[in-house]
């Protein structure tokens, strides 16, 4: 077996064998799937309670406008006086509406007070305005002398549809659903990097503190060292990253599953006709989506972007390993590698979504360091190939550089012990 | 006889620090061969250049005739000043691991280590892990780790600092024996006492550049000082005195003896031991009589303070 090949055996089977390794693979998605349920379970406790709300109306104006919903109950005080309502509200009920009489009805666009000790809910007051919207609309239409119920009738509501120039139908949602997937891809990548980068700087600073760092590299080259910690290290990442994918799936699907069968008394083992048709439909559309997205061109970006991305930032990971003696000295050479992975997902975040071809998303989709992530947020909505092309050279290119940078510090790092080097004494190492 | 290990004019710079200045050594084959000086001398470094760690910024290195490269590892068992082991790692895996990383394949390593186990009577420590082994334990496992893969040339850089002395004491042993088959020996130390068991051959590194180099018989009698001890049983030591500090130099010293007798140290300068003798006689019954023999030690100091 070659060296190279020695190396990445032993790295994957260190880090594989690992308690906290074994415990995070299979924690770790049972983890994630439990807080999804969890914070749907707290929001659907929210829900049960129901808000009372004073309403104070004496013209009767809306008091007929406000409808009972699932979470607000109105409760009509316009017998009271003002004053009368304003205190029973205030003991016993959340808020109160108040409608003052004025002689003009359109004043209550503004005059309309909604009088509350906590701050209202954001849809509650968007409702809230919306009803008197209605309600003063129809009555300004009313009074110049239109018929409500005609205009109702004559108004229209489109729905655009979708095509492209080469005579296929478009799909509505498009752009949102290669979002979600550029974003997903992206993010994954930025995870990846900062977990098991991580990972490669510890193992790094573990050798270097059990002192068998000399001994080892009596026998290979530091290159070749750093090289098999790396691919190992990523190797077990890969692994550990299928069987999340895995247990995730078959634990969100059985918990669904669970959840769905306690709410319709199971009736599921017979499907209707209907009900069919739904899935053969949604099939369907699934297939169209999957049609309009350039699913192989993702993959295939995907792997290349990531590869690339992923050595070229756990080489800057090994190599601020073998400059410090432990993993607290490493904060300060963390923030420069962090930076940029922060960076790309936040520019990738507020420019592709906008405009996934406009000077900014191209820029940084074609810096290497911020490139792995933003190209791929980009992909979905087909790149240019001379700008993909230019992205995956800039980026293998700065790879080989920074992995040569790399290995010459960690060659020089691995055996200093003792002291913090500062940024200058890291330039020196370069030329030793 | 013909040498393991050649170094010709290695000179290696760390920035402005010169770490080895023009430095040439010659480790004849089947030698146990002393490389002494004090700290930052530039013995780890001239080790470090040997296993091919770092490159002499010039100079050539040869092994057994032939020039340094790559696969040259794998003749070479090196044991560094700062040692140490995968912690969490068994200690058989461990130990073909690193033979492996030597070039060994798996199932001769698999034997080697078998017959190594049994020698130091560890078989039963296969499947512990280093963090389980106390530290006498754990510098077995060193020590095996480093002659696993037959080396022809060892390197021990400061072979017994932290080993307890019956370890100490068992390595030593080992290294003798493997010397016997033929091994070369290199060690790094500033333990002279060990030296002077062991060596054959020293030289002496200070300030990056080397000092001093040859057979250990050799050097020492580059630096006999014409000194000698002397015992005498005499009842006229004014007498004795008088005759003895008008052509010598002398000195108090001690040494054990059962007699009670006078005891000098005695420079001679230009003159021979028959003329000390000869006066000595005249004056009473001579019982100790020995030529002062500079220990390592004293040539250590004595060159490194000069």
């Amino acid at each position: 077996m070659s060296v190279l090949s020695l190396i990445i055996k032993r790295e994957f089977i260190a880090k594989v064998r690992n308690k906290s390794f074994i415990v995070m693979t299979f924690l770790g998605p049972l983890l994630i799937v439990g807080m999804t349920f969890f914070i749907a379970y707290l929001s659907s406790v929210n829900k049960g309670e129901v808000k009372t709300i004073g309403v104070h109306d004496r013209a009767s104006v809306f008091v007929n406008d406000f409808k009972d919903s699932e979470d607000i109950k109105y409760v009509n005080l316009s017998s009271l006086s003002y004053d009368k309502a304003k205190d029973s509200s205030s003991n016993a009920f959340e808020g109160l509406i108040y409608v003052p009489e004025v002689k003009n009805i359109e004043e209550l666009a503004t005059k309309t007070t909604y009088i509350s000790d906590d701050s209202p809910k954001m849809d509650f007051l968007m409702a809230l305005q919306r009803t008197i919207d209605a309600k003063l609309n129809k009555e300004n239409l009313e009074k110049l002398g239109f018929n409500s119920d005609t205009i109702e009738k004559a108004k229209i509501k489109s729905e655009v549809q979708f095509a492209k120039f080469s005579g296929e139908d478009g799909l509505k949602f498009l752009n949102e659903i290669k979002i979600a997937i550029g974003f997903a891809f992206g993010y994954l990548i930025m995870m990846f990097i900062i977990i098991y980068g991580n990972m490669v700087m510890r193992s790094v600073i573990e050798e270097k503190t059990n002192r068998i760092i000399e001994i080892i590299i009596s026998s290979v080259k530091p290159f070749k060292l750093m090289m098999g910690k790396i691919i190992g290290t990523s190797l077990a990442g890969i692994l550990q990253f299928l069987i999340w994918i895995v247990l995730g799936g078959a634990i969100m699907i059985g918990a669904s599953f669970f959840m769905g069968g306690n709410q319709e008394a199971i009736a599921t083992s017979q499907i209707t006709a209907e009900q069919a048709e739904v899935a053969t439909n949604f099939m369907d559309q699934i297939h169209l989506y999957m049609n309009e997205i350039p699913v192989a061109s993702i993959l295939i970006s995907f792997v290349v972007f990531f590869i690339g991305g992923y050595f070229l930032y756990s080489s800057f990971y090994a190599a601020i390993g073998a400059a410090v003696d432990s993993e607290t000295d490493s904060q300060q050479f963390l923030m420069p590698i962090i930076m940029p992975l922060m960076l790309a997902v936040y520019v990738g975040f507020l420019t592709v979504m906008n405009d996934p071809h406009g000077t900014v998303a191209v820029v940084f989709s074609l810096i290497p360091l911020t490139s792995p992530i933003v190209m791929l947020m980009r992909i979905p909505f087909g790149v240019p190939l001379w700008q993909l092309a230019l992205s995956v050279v800039l980026l293998y290119g700065t790879f080989i550089f920074v992995v040569w940078f790399a290995a010459k510090i960690y060659r020089v790092g691995i055996l200093m012990y003792g002291k913090k080097p500062t940024w200058k004494e890291l330039y020196k190492w370069l030329k030793y | 006889m013909s040498n393991i290990l050649e170094v010709q004019n290695v000179v290696k710079q760390y920035g402005d620090y010169t770490a080895l200045n023009n430095v040439s050594l010659q480790v004849p084959k089947g030698s146990i061969y002393g490389l002494l000086g004090p700290n930052g001398a530039g013995k780890t470094s001239l080790i470090r250049i040997i296993n091919q760690i770092t490159m002499p910024d010039s100079g050539v290195v040869l092994l057994d005739g032939e020039k340094l490269k790559p696969e040259h590892v794998q003749y070479i068992g090196y044991m560094p000043e700062e040692r140490g082991l995968y912690k969490t790692m068994k200690v058989g895996e461990q130990c073909l691991y690193l033979a492996q990383l030597k070039g060994m394949p798996e199932a001769e390593a698999k034997k080697q280590l078998k017959y190594w186990f049994e020698k130091l009577e560890i078989q039963g420590w296969w499947d512990k892990k280093i963090q389980e082994l106390s530290k006498g334990m754990a510098q077995k496992i060193q020590f095996v780790v480093t002659v696993l893969h037959n080396p022809k040339l060892l390197i021990l850089d400061e072979p017994f600092s932290g080993f307890d002395p019956v370890n100490a004491n068992l390595i030593k042993d080992e290294i003798i024996e493997l010397n016997k088959k033929g091994t070369s020996v290199i060690f790094s130390t500033h333990r002279m006492e060990s030296v002077e068991e062991m060596c054959d051959y020293i030289a002496l590194i200070h300030k990056s550049n080397k000092l001093i180099e040859g057979k250990l018989e050799d050097v020492k009698r580059q630096h006999r000082t014409n000194t000698f001890q002397v015992g005498i049983v005499t009842n006229n030591i004014e007498g004795l005195m008088l005759q003895l500090t008008h052509k010598f130099t002398l000195n108090q010293t001690n040494f054990k003896s059962l007699n009670d007798d006078l005891k000098l140290e005695v420079h001679l300068g230009q003159y021979n031991s028959n003329e000390l003798l000869s006066i000595l006689t005249q004056f009473g019954q001579v019982t100790h009589f020995v030529e002062k023999i500079p220990s390592v030690n004293d040539i250590f100091i004595q060159t490194v303070s000069q």
